[in-house]
């Protein structure tokens, strides 16, 4: 999981950094990523627990398996694959496990 | 007076139908839940990357981009981040009302409107079908799908050491993708063998003349392969994913033509992610919501993309998976009815010719029936509520819960979160018999938006 460098990327793009929070950690990326996007890029794989407790991530990537909601400035199942990351967002993982 | 035409999904098969409506004389309303035109399909990177050339990873990047300037036609309105949640009827003999939500996805307030159309185009398009095996639920397993969106729309590598699997052409642009964002491509494994690909593509080869561009494409992407050194093998699939807490390694194997694994194959390789697509579902919700009649999981159309219900016309990957090229022509014709014009013998025609190219697909690409033996009992199947093969066999050979109602509330199966979109037909195959798509609530609304006073419809 990386950002491709932006020096090697031939589409020439511009990126001006955002900085989110992940459960209180402060975690870089660049404005229009979604919020998948700046998790996957800061290494991070999975952030989401089921009910038996088994760590889930992005699976479909476009919204249709809802595996990697996660909580965005309070509001609870954001797709993190449809949710463009906003500078400041402060995100929270959640898990399903019933007794956590 | 003049029609108002409602399309959902800015897609290939919304843009061609938006144009053409508005070639007919139609004020158009073109509607998309991304922020973005081109669906999955011309995925575009976000416009604060201010990419200089984004032509060096968009396919027709110069068609595409003159396509979507129709979305700035002065009888055109362009609803990005909007999300129709249901669909309902008035009367009889007029369209349903289109229920929208715009702003951020999945936030908590935006904005609730409806509109009132005299047709309504339906072009949701597609998701992968990815079919479970041993481990799939791992992180780092992804479906092609996620790899290209995330490589195409952000820059976004899924893993430094990727296999590619699956079946279909598809597999091709994900692998050239993901080389394009830094990431080792291992392998592209195509689980139908050479023979069915072969037959598939090529019985009666003058008839695909017309797909010549598409031939080049594919040799093009073979050439890619080529230079990095990445094989692409025929009649190999992903069997097993492993891992504690992540996937670590893949197992594959040689199958035949029904995808019966050929024991004594296995090969494993060193990853840290995968990507599978076996082809393609449609995303009906929309045409369900509004009672059009499915056949197989797609919408019936008739010669002129009219679905079952009056005012209601379907074109896309939602009518039948044939690619963009096909969803565009469809789209032409639909969005040309819909706006109340005669039926054009040249948009009909165009979109017949794409009709073969959907038929060499599925027999080129087919879904072999024995895939069910990768499956273990413990493989979970419902990756929502984590419902494994044992428990929906159990369920299945139940002679008191028998039926699809009691299936899903025994074992769970197909009721979380994504109401049974990725399992959904693996499930029906599974337990035998058909899931009829029921859905009242085509994507999820929050009650406090609900609750909330619907800002009145801005369309006179």
């Amino acid at each position: 999981m990386n950002l491709f460098a932006r020096g090697s990327d031939p589409v020439g793009r511009t990126d001006s950094p955002i900085r989110i929070t992940v459960d209180g950690e402060a975690v870089p990326g660049i404005a229009g990523q979604t919020v998948a996007g700046v998790l996957l890029a800061s290494g991070r794989l999975s952030w989401r627990t089921t009910r038996s407790g088994a760590p889930r991530g992005v699976f479909c990537g476009i919204g249709s398996c809802f595996d990697c909601v996660v909580t965005v400035n309070g509001v609870p199942d954001v797709r993190a694959c449809r949710r463009r990351a906003v500078d400041g967002d402060e995100v929270r993982t959640q898990t399903r496990q019933e007794d956590a | 007076m003049t029609r108002h035409v409602v399309v959902i999904g800015a897609g290939p098969a919304g843009l061609a139908a938006a144009e053409h409506a508005l070639r007919a004389g139609a004020e158009v309303t073109v509607l998309d839940q991304a922020d973005a035109p081109g669906g999955q399909y011309h995925r575009m990177l976000p416009e604060v990357y201010e990419a200089r050339n984004p032509q060096r990873i968009q396919h027709g990047w110069a068609a595409f981009s003159a396509q979507r300037r129709v979305l700035e036609h002065p009888r055109c309105k362009w609803w990005p981040g909007s999300t129709v949640w249901a669909l309902d009827h008035a009367a009889a003999d007029r369209p349903p009302r289109v229920h929208v939500l715009r702003g951020p996805a999945d936030g908590a307030s935006r904005q609730r409107l409806s509109l009132t159309p005299d047709a309504l185009v339906l072009a949701t398009g597609a998701h992968d079908r990815t079919l479970p095996f041993p481990g799939w639920q791992l992180p780092g397993v992804f479906t092609a799908g996620a790899a290209q969106a995330l490589a195409k729309g952000e820059r976004v590598a899924i893993g430094q050491r990727v296999l590619v699997a699956g079946t279909g052409p598809f597999l091709l642009p994900v692998a050239e993708s993901l080389l394009g964002v830094g990431a080792e491509v291992v392998a592209v494994l195509e689980a139908n063998t050479a023979t069915t690909v072969r037959k598939g593509w090529s019985a009666r080869p003058w008839r695909l003349v017309r797909h010549a561009s598409k031939a080049g494409e594919l040799i093009r992407y073979a050439g890619t392969l080529t230079r990095h050194r990445i094989p692409y093998r025929m009649g190999r699939a992903v069997i097993e994913a492993r891992g504690d807490d992540r996937v670590r390694e893949v197992v594959t194997a040689r199958v035949n033509p029904d995808w019966s694994v050929v024991p004594g194959t296995e090969q494993t390789y060193q990853v840290d992610a995968v990507c599978v697509g076996h082809g393609f579902v449609p995303q009906p919700e929309l045409a369900v919501a509004a009672g059009c009649v499915l056949d197989d999981g797609f919408v019936r159309v008739d010669d002129e993309q009219r679905t079952t219900v009056a005012g209601v016309f379907a074109a896309g990957e939602i009518t039948g998976i044939g690619g963009a090229v096909a969803a565009a022509a469809e789209g032409a014709v639909a969005g040309r009815m819909a706006a109340g014009g005669e039926p054009d013998r040249n948009l009909r025609r165009a979109r017949d010719h794409t009709r073969e190219f959907a038929r060499r697909l599925a027999a080129a690409h087919p879904i072999g029936a024995a895939w069910t033996g990768w499956l273990r009992p413990d493989t979970i199947v419902c990756r929502c509520e984590e419902t494994t093969v044992a428990e929906l066999r159990e369920a299945a050979s139940n002679p008191v819960q028998a039926g699809s109602h009691a299936l899903k509330l025994g074992t769970r199966a197909g009721l979380g979160p994504c109401q049974g979109r990725m399992c959904g037909p693996a499930v029906a195959e599974l337990c035998g018999g058909t899931e009829p798509h029921h859905r009242p609530i085509a994507q999820p609304i929050r009650l406090g938006e609900l609750a909330q006073k619907e800002t009145q419809d801005e369309h006179p």
